[in-house]
This record gives C-alpha cells, structure tokens and sequence, in this order.
C-alpha cells in the first residue's frame, strides 16, 4: 500500500504529538524530527485541526499540541483526511472492460484488508508498539 | 475484579444467552457441544469464564493448541471471546486472553492465533491491543452454488 506524502505526515504528526498530549511542537520542530517540508506539514496540520485532533496556537511561538482521542481514534481516521475512500477513486482507463473489472475487484480486496487493519489500529495501541520498541 | 475459572457445565444458560445477545443467533446446542468438549476435556483445551465478585459471568474466552492445521506448527488458536458489553473496558477481555496465552505457554507453544471477520473493528481493535498482528495464513472463500 502506497500513501501519498500528506497522509504520511499527518499519521507523523499526529502520533508524535500524541505520544504527550500536553506537549506543543511547533511545524519546524516536527518538520525537523522527521526530515520533512515544513511547508507541506503546516497544509497538514490544518487539515488534521480541522478534524479536531490537533489545535494550533497562535503567533511566531505557537505550536501544535493533540486534542484527540487516543483510545478512539484510528489509524484510518487520519488516513480518511488525505486518501480518497476505496469506493470513490476515480474511474482508470480500461475499468470498464472485462479485464479491468477482474484487476478493479482484486484492488478492491487489497484495500478491504488495508483499510481493516488500519481501522483496527488506534493511536493509544499504535504508541504502545512504537514505544515498547 | 473479576475472578477467572475454568468453564462448567452450569455456566451454559449465562454463556448462551450471552452469545445470543451479542451475536442475534440462539445457538445453546453449539455451546453446550464446546462446553462438553473444551471444559475439563483434554490438557490442550481451555474454556475459562471471568466473573464480578456476585458471581455474574461477565465474560468467556475458548481456545485450544492445534498442531500443523493447515500445516502450520503447534500454536494456541481462540475461538471465541465474548465480554458482556455493560462489563466491558474493565479489563475482563485482556485478563481472560492473558490467562489462555499463559495456559498456552504453560503447554510449551510460543504461538498464538485466532480468525476474525475483517468488518469486525470492535473484535479486531482488542485483538490489536493485545499486541496480535497479521499471521503468516490468508483466508479464501468461495461461494458455492
């Protein structure tokens, strides 16, 4: 399974600023932890407070801190915030012939198990992992 | 708060009607035939109950070591767990999943593994919790006509 670099980085910044929910992190300072664009994170992180799990602060010092439901919150919470939903991808060429349906309903599959596992998942779980490492 | 023990012939009205609540299929039979079978049946099979101090089952876990099913080497497989919803995030599920896997342990297997339906988030996110993960097996269908 391929995610485009916004879900990447939303799934980053959401798990990092999770890990301490009374913590604040500024774009640059999750920009550099992860080696990123901190261009690209700050479209991310209004996106992702948007959704009500982070909220930003204001002025040249303000940062980012989690609001979010560790225990209820998905994986695939975050990754529905940048992916399109496997039922709404647009139309590929060759979709409508024979072959194209057989190829459509094996994807189709994949992304079923893909997006039970992540759904599976919650943050509270996923930190458990990363920091039992 | 709960109390763990093996499972009895006299848990069976609680475990049915505890299943049939949460799955919306009576099935006293089947549960009777596990009863039968997995409590005080052979060393490799285990059906333990967890209850609240009054004595309510709160909720039940079956499992069983299997060796080389669909050729994989022994492990201790779950068939089923059930916790009553108003008793659940208690920490009635992890116990009872903790005590199968140290009877599993106890039985030398290092393996622990179970099947659950994809849409099923809830079963799947407490599986997940316990640390469980993808096996090595996929499951097929067909629909046979």
């Amino acid at each position: 399974m391929k995610l485009q670099t916004a879900t990447r980085l939303g799934l980053y910044a959401v798990l990092e600023l999770a890990r301490d929910p009374e913590k604040t992190l500024s774009v640059a300072d999750l920009a550099e932890r992860f080696d990123v664009s901190g261009h690209h994170l700050a479209k991310v992180l209004r996106t992702l407070a948007a959704a009500g799990l982070v909220r930003g602060g204001r002025g040249a010092s303000g940062g980012y801190r989690f609001t979010g439901n560790r225990r209820r919150t998905t994986l695939m919470d975050i990754v529905a915030l940048f992916e399109p939903a496997p039922g709404q991808r647009a139309k590929e060429p060759g979709g409508d012939t024979d072959i194209g349906g057989s190829l459509q309903r094996v994807l189709t599959e994949i992304d079923e198990i893909a997006e039970a596992t992540l759904r599976s998942i919650s943050l509270e779980t996923m930190l458990r992992t990363t920091m039992g490492r | 708060m709960f109390a763990l023990r093996p499972a009895e012939p006299a848990d069976l009205p609680a475990i049915a009607a505890l299943d049939a609540r949460l799955t919306g299929a009576a099935k006293a039979a089947y549960w009777q035939g596990m009863l039968e079978q997995y409590a005080g049946g052979p060393p490799s099979r285990h059906f333990l109950v967890a209850e609240t101090p009054r004595g309510q089952v709160a909720g039940f876990i079956v499992g069983e070591v299997r060796a080389w099913e669909f050729g994989q080497p022994p492990a201790g497989w779950v068939f089923a767990i059930q916790v009553d919803p108003k008793l659940r995030l208690k920490g009635a599920g992890s116990a009872l999943f903790n005590a199968l896997c140290s009877k599993f342990r106890e039985q030398g297997v290092r393996r622990v593994r179970t099947l659950v339906d994809r849409k099923d988030n809830l079963i799947l996110s407490f599986f997940r919790a316990q640390g469980m993960t993808a096996g090595p097996s996929l499951q097929l269908d067909k629909d046979l006509q």
